[in-house]
């Protein structure tokens, strides 16, 4: 049976004038679609092979090359559409289930887009943070306190332990296997600079990374991989994985070409051998039992560190929700239907889970409306673009964000969106030691910082402009938010008004 | 026209209070002269005063204020008082007719103590059971509206220039131990008494000046714990916070003080360890009671009286002291007015907690 062609959906396009055949292009991709063609005397390209990563654009010292849309098409035909009918002709190629990287690309509706900010005018002033402090440094965990006083009558610290950030925006879960030891370096050296946090994923916690656990989240997923005492023990807190927003309902997958001998070490899974973690926790088949695994792991490591329960945002997350605060978790973080993933199935992803910005909406809500919003703290991810974005998803009622998808794209990433296939040519999604080695720490952790700190200064301005000095006088101020163009269901989910409605 | 708690509305004001902290009583005649030194700080849609001291025959009943839309409603709420509380007096608030003063609802005093089997039934403190039934019959019955509700203290307002509501009220013929008050300057028109200030709750008495931009932060943190914020003001919630503060998490005024204009963190760094450790207690257990945005308020309760500026000290506010005398107020002439030679006078820094008390024997 013969596979039925189809034609790529990006060419690559040289410029012949410019092009001098230095073969640099040839060089760093991986996928090998550049070759120096004897005959002709000169470079051409196979795009078929192409996955569009733009390493070579980027890196060609004569700006010779570009990736065009290629205008092949098919019959016009709203209902089978081009991409539904190649994925159709792939099936029928290969009997596989589509997989997919990074997040759902579809076009959804993007609620952040359409909520506007306020500012003060006249009868409270804006705040300039060039001129006067601007706090955003945030604590995470519970602040379901009881003021207990010692003999001298001085408040006593009986808090349960906190994470202090001093930028609400932390970098999200990239397991070591699914990404590469220098993106991990990377992630945990900008994390230490900022004050902030990197999660390890559901892969373990390299030996050499140890040394930045004052500012790691280790994870516990389904699979339990790489967890161990002295791993647990490594972190500030621990995550214990439920779901991710890519992929609500199955567990990671990273293939067997990603898992080399050292990710194996780490992983403690065979090397070579894909490891996919189940869909469930086969410990924890209700509420009861999650409350289980998080007293465990409070038990394994003293109580010193808060416990993070990340759920992925589904239908019902809101009830969900309420009953992780009453478990005993410190923290809940959700991950909406747009986060991304080094792999999913294309149709888990395209089309299970909810937006961060209803399910965030409609958590807080309910946390609030049954009185236990103080029990934990809510971190959101799942496509937080911007400082605009972190400073709406604070003031529908975060405490913090997580970044993933932004923090690689500052490594280099182009979102090709091909990361399962292990060759990424930015040295991230990749363990290929040629293609790792591309990824400078010292840059990328350098870049990481930046965006971090450009975001933050963003956040800052944008609080001045509304009064509000303090991250934490922003949390829940929906009065802040206006919704643009939603309908009533949408604006009651979210708690806001529509523009133009009055205080 | 939405009527106010439909609506947010921002206001500009006035504000001005005085103690004898002996606890020499003085009439509210005082504080008439001293805000309507400041008129131009007001705009003739609100003001009102809070009197502390001024029912010494009824010191151990609350004294309930309250305005009827109709007569209708007021019978709602006379039964349902009577079937929480004992009703030792009740008459209609004595007022004098203005020509400035219009719209007057129906305004009643009553004063009350809970039935005890009542109270013994609801399991809870004497507080909390007068707290639940003003906030039923603020929330549930139509046209009915509590506005004060503390003991031996009294709050007044109307829609008008706070010189004179003071008038209308025949504060003359009250005397205090202590008294502020507050003129309002709102965006729009309210056109209901009940949106006026002070705001109180129980003993605790609140005159602001300022617009918070923490407003919603700070109300959806409150509403967990059974309060309502039926008028969207921000008297409203700064009086909320303070009592679940200083009532239910029991915090000494100035620690209080430290949660809702806490010091900045870099102040904090800079602090002796024994208070820095406090403060930032204080703000990791209370993070969402910050209170952000420009303020001066000063909270009266039975003890006395606290100035607290927003952190930044973005709204004006002096204190003066002239023997057992202390006052309190957004400028410098309304104090003058009613007290030409001063001991001391000064701007307290922006966070910083003025705190006047009763001495001696006289405290409550």
């Amino acid at each position: 049976m013969s596979d039925i062609f189809i034609y790529p959906e990006y060419e690559v396009v040289r410029d012949r004038d410019a092009c001098i055949g230095c073969r640099v292009c040839e060089r760093q991709c991986a996928n090998e679609v550049h070759r120096y063609d004897e005959v002709l005397g000169r470079m051409v390209a196979d795009s078929t092979k192409c996955v569009n990563c733009h390493r070579c654009v980027c890196l060609c010292p004569t700006h010779a090359l570009k990736i065009k849309k290629s205008e092949d098409c098919y019959r016009d035909n709203a209902n089978w559409d081009y991409q539904t009918v190649n994925e159709v002709y792939r099936q029928a190629n290969s009997g596989g289930v589509l997989l997919s990287s990074m997040g759902n690309p579809k076009p959804f509706p993007i609620y952040w887009d359409k909520i506007l900010i306020n500012a003060s005018q006249v009868t409270n002033p804006p705040i300039d943070p060039l001129r006067e402090p601007m706090e955003t440094t945030v604590y995470l965990g519970k602040h379901n306190n009881e003021i207990e006083r010692d003999g001298n009558g001085r408040i006593k610290n009986n808090l349960a332990p906190q994470l202090k950030l001093k930028v609400p925006v932390m970098f999200s879960a990239m397991s070591y296997g699914s990404i590469s030891y220098n993106a991990h370096e990377s992630l945990a050296r900008a994390a230490s600079e900022l004050g902030t946090f990197y999660n390890t994923g559901e892969g373990g916690l390299h030996k050499d990374f140890y040394r930045y656990g004052a500012n790691t989240i280790v994870q516990v997923a389904s699979g339990r991989f790489g967890v161990y005492k002295d791993y647990l023990d490594a972190g500030a807190a621990i995550e214990i994985k439920m779901g991710q927003g890519a992929k609500p309902g199955i567990g990671g997958h990273l293939p067997g070409k990603k898992i080399s001998a050292s990710v194996s070490e780490t992983r403690m899974t065979p090397q070579g051998i894909d490891a996919i973690s189940p869909a469930p926790h086969h410990d924890i088949y209700s509420i009861e039992d999650l409350r289980q695994l998080i007293y465990s792991l409070k038990e394994a490591t003293g109580y010193k560190k808060p416990v993070i329960v990340k759920i992925a945002a589904v239908h019902n997350c809101a009830a969900i929700a309420s009953g992780i605060a009453r478990s005993g978790a410190d923290i809940i973080a959700i991950d909406g239907f747009r986060g991304g993933t080094g792999a999913a199935p294309t149709r888990i992803r395209d089309n299970v889970g909810i937006p961060i910005e209803l399910a965030l909406a409609s958590i807080d809500g309910r946390l609030r409306h049954e009185g236990i919003r103080n029990n934990v703290s809510l971190i959101v991810g799942g496509s937080i673009r911007s400082a605009a974005d972190v400073v709406k998803a604070i003031a529908l009622g975060a405490d913090a964000c997580y970044i993933a998808t932004a923090a690689v794209l500052a490594m280099g990433c182009h979102l090709c969106r091909t990361c399962n296939q292990g060759k990424c040519n930015w040295g991230i999604a990749t363990q290929q030691p040629d293609l790792v080695k591309r990824l400078n720490p010292d840059i990328a952790s350098k870049r990481l910082v930046n965006l971090v700190s450009a975001w933050n200064h963003e956040i800052q301005e944008i609080m001045g402009g509304m009064g509000i000095n303090s991250i934490e006088a922003l949390r829940g101020n929906r009065l802040m938010l206006r919704g643009v163009g939603l309908n009533e269901t949408e604006l009651k989910i979210l708690g806001i008004r529509h523009a133009g409605e009055s205080l | 026209m939405l009527k106010e708690g439909e609506i947010r509305i921002p206001a500009g004001c006035a504000i001005s209070g005085v103690i004898d902290r002996s606890g020499k009583r003085m009439s509210g005649e005082c504080m008439i002269k001293s805000i309507a030194t400041m008129h131009d700080r007001s705009n003739g849609l609100g003001g009102g005063f809070a009197g502390y001291g001024i029912y010494p025959d009824f010191k151990d009943f609350y004294a309930l204020h309250l305005f009827y839309d109709d007569t209708l409603c007021q019978a709602e709420t006379e039964s349902y008082l009577k079937k929480h509380f004992e009703i030792a007096y009740c008459s209609a608030i004595q007022t004098r007719k203005m020509k400035s003063i219009t719209n007057e609802p129906i305004i009643f005093r009553y004063f009350v103590s809970p039935l005890p089997r009542k109270l013994e039934s609801s399991h809870l403190d004497e507080q909390e059971y007068v707290e639940k039934c003003v906030m039923h019959v603020n929330v549930e019955i139509k046209g009915a509206y509590v506005f004060s509700s503390g003991k031996n203290m009294g709050i007044f307002k109307a829609v008008g220039y706070p010189e004179d509501v003071g008038e209308f009220y025949r504060l003359e013929e009250y005397a205090g131990y202590a008294w502020t008050c507050h003129g309002r300057y709102p965006t729009n028109t309210p056109g209901w008494w009940g949106g006026a200030h002070p705001f109180g709750l129980l003993n605790y008495s609140i005159v602001h000046n300022g617009e918070i931009s923490s407003y919603d932060a700070n109300r959806r943190y409150i509403e967990m714990f059974g309060y309502k914020c039926t008028l969207k003001t921000d008297t409203e919630v700064i009086t909320y916070i303070f009592d679940y503060l200083l009532r239910k998490q029991k915090l000494t005024l100035r620690e209080a003080a430290h949660v809702v204009a806490a010091s900045f963190w870099s102040t904090i760094e800079t602090q002796e360890p024994e208070q820095r450790d406090q403060e930032i207690l204080l703000r990791r257990m209370f993070p969402s009671l910050l209170i952000t945005g420009p303020f001066s308020i000063i909270l009266g309760y039975e003890n006395g009286l606290m100035a607290l500026n927003d952190r930044l000290k973005l709204r004006s506010m002096v204190v003066a002291e002239k023997g057992d005398k202390a006052y309190m107020a957004s400028e410098e002439c309304a104090i003058r007015v009613i007290e030409p030679e001063l001991d001391k006078i000064y701007a307290p820094a922006g966070g910083e907690p003025v705190i006047f008390e009763l001495k001696g024997e006289n405290v409550q």
